[in-house]
């Protein structure tokens, strides 16, 4: 039994309109689902239901406009089904309904009071950074994992309707990940064991969450043995392990913020270890690329999660003032925030000499392949790798952002 | 024909054990992984590729991956793509949302039941004839 303060049980009873009440229905039937004894008060949330996935995404966003919804807390947009900057990649004449439903949904989602971030990495902009320890709503898979690994705010995967829901009332069922034992790492994979040009591989972290995601199984799981992680590694770890297995949380001995030591993360119980080998690694490159060797190369999908500026700069290095090859497409993703600050810094021309598209709200794996996504794709992204290869049905390898770059730049295949 | 077992009613039943079964071996990431317009199964690395889950009994562990999971369920279940029937061995808030949605605008349900794994691993078809 859930235990529900006077506010909570007005909503329910439909005394805040008919969206309060739908939004408290399901918080309640999410509490009661995940056995939680009450609900506890939220600080933020970064929602996935802006996200058009069909009529229901339209049929909920306007039964929650007519109905009186109102906003709790800040609440932020994950991407769109479509780009505002670039909409020739889903060009409305050929599919009308998704994209009236898609700008009618995002259109709804601004009217409801939400902050317009379109992007799956929220965290790369001061205002949509939870802090350490801050209860709050994720719902894009990589975003959960960032949120409760890297920034230790707590959140479980509120899907779509559900974090929404969760940003009106405010609140969520207390257990899983809010809650510390929900937190602590129940087993530890040792990559100490890794071979020095393993540890020194650029796509490490994606291996590395592939791995994750496909070992964890529900478990939090601590990383021992990696000297060091940039935040951009640890959101390829979250994103990879997210994609593939639906991890929400992980630890990093000596680098995430709630494993300083390996029994600050096991809250020293002793717990099972795993040692990963470089075999394993081999394994999951070996997974995340499809292509044969004999395709020609059509583009080059960077951005899965977005670009951060730190990524940008490494690109504009590799490319070292050479342009992309006029038979190849080069999409990368990135949020309106971090374009801005490439504009400021004087980068978005460069890379429009480079012949590079800079693409924002969206993400490219699910673009219709009528966009030119139509054969052999790179990517330095296992995210991608993973979803691209069921959702477009391109052939696609999966290599290090410098081998992104020198087949762009070629227009063939570099490995 | 399936015999239901006991379990938590998530979303209240009766489930039809005669309706057509299918399992499914691991979880599934409805977003990105079946395509509501088809009612299949697209998701390449899942073991039931190409499965269509549309009308059918679907035993499964539960869902993963994207958090467009509740969106997709319930769009299936508006348009009658969707399982009539979930019996599942993890509480799985997303599912749960879906099909709690689809009942809310569309007067559509998809029972969910949770089940042990125990029970979940017993579940099989018997004959029916008598």
């Amino acid at each position: 039994m859930v235990e529900l303060t006077a506010q909570e049980q007005t909503w329910l009873a439909g005394e805040g309109g008919p969206a309060m009440q739908l939004a408290m229905q399901l918080i309640l039937a999410a509490a009661e689902v995940s056995g939680a004894p009450h609900l506890i008060p939220i600080e933020m949330a970064h929602i996935n239901s802006c996200h058009y996935s069909g009529r229901l995404s339209l049929d909920f966003a306007e039964f929650l406009i007519a109905g009186g919804a109102t906003l709790s807390v800040p609440t932020h947009t994950n991407a769109s089904l479509i780009s505002c900057s670039t909409p020739t990649l889903r060009p409305e004449s050929e599919n009308p309904v998704e994209v009236a439903g898609a700008l009618r949904v995002m259109e709804i989602y601004e009217e409801l009071g939400c902050t317009s971030m379109w992007t799956c990495a929220p965290y790369q902009q001061p205002d949509g950074r939870p802090s350490f320890g801050q209860h709050v709503v994720g719902s894009e898979s990589n975003a959960v994992g960032f949120f409760n690994s890297v920034l230790g705010a707590r959140t479980n995967k509120y899907g779509d309707l559900l974090d929404i829901s969760a940003a009106m009332v405010g609140r969520v069922p207390y257990s899983g990940l809010h809650t510390d034992e929900g937190r602590r790492a129940t087993h530890v994979l040792d990559v100490s064991s890794l071979s020095p040009s393993a540890l020194q591989d650029p796509n490490l972290p994606h291996l590395l969450g592939t791995f994750l995601g496909r070992f964890a199984g529900g478990r939090v799981v601590a990383i021992d043995g990696l000297d060091s992680a940039s935040e951009d590694e640890l959101k390829a770890i979250a994103a990879g392990a997210a994609a593939s297995g639906g991890v929400d949380m992980f630890h990093v001995v000596g680098i995430t913020p709630e494993a300083a030591t390996l029994d600050a993360a096991t809250n020293g119980i002793s717990v099972d270890t795993t040692t990963l080998t470089d075999t394993d690694l081999l394994a999951m490159a070996g997974l995340l690329s499809t292509a044969t060797g004999d395709e020609q190369l059509r583009s080059v999908c960077l951005g899965t999660p977005h670009f951060s500026v730190a990524e940008f700069l490494e690109l504009v290095v590799l490319l070292d003032g050479r342009r992309v090859d006029e038979a190849i497409t080069v999409l990368v993703t990135t949020s309106r925030a971090v374009s801005a600050e490439l504009d400021v810094r004087g980068l978005t021309s460069v890379l429009a000499e480079a012949n590079v598209d800079i693409v924002l709200d969206t993400c490219t794996y699910y673009t219709p392949i009528s966009s030119g996504l139509d054969g052999l794709t790179m990517t330095n992204s296992a995210k991608w790798a993973y979803y691209g290869q069921g959702m477009l049905g391109v052939p696609v390898v999966f290599a290090t952002l410098e081998q992104c770059v020198e087949s762009a730049v070629s227009g063939r295949l570099i490995r | 024909m399936i015999l239901i077992p006991d379990g938590t009613w998530l979303i209240p039943g009766p489930i039809d054990g005669a309706s057509e079964f299918v399992r499914l071996d691991e979880p599934l990431s409805f977003w990105g992984g079946f395509d509501a317009a088809t009612g299949t199964i697209i998701d390449r690395s899942h073991p039931q590729h190409g499965q269509s889950l549309a009308g059918k009994l679907v035993a499964m562990p539960g869902s993963k991956g994207s958090s467009g999971t509740p969106g997709v369920l319930g769009e299936a279940i508006r348009r009658g793509t969707g399982p009539s029937a979930l019996i599942i061995t993890k509480a799985d808030i997303n599912l749960v949302a879906g099909a709690l949605t689809a009942a809310a605008l569309y007067d559509s349900t998809c029972p969910i039941l949770l089940v042990t794994q125990a029970a979940f691993d017993n579940l099989s078809e018997v004959s029916n004839e008598t």
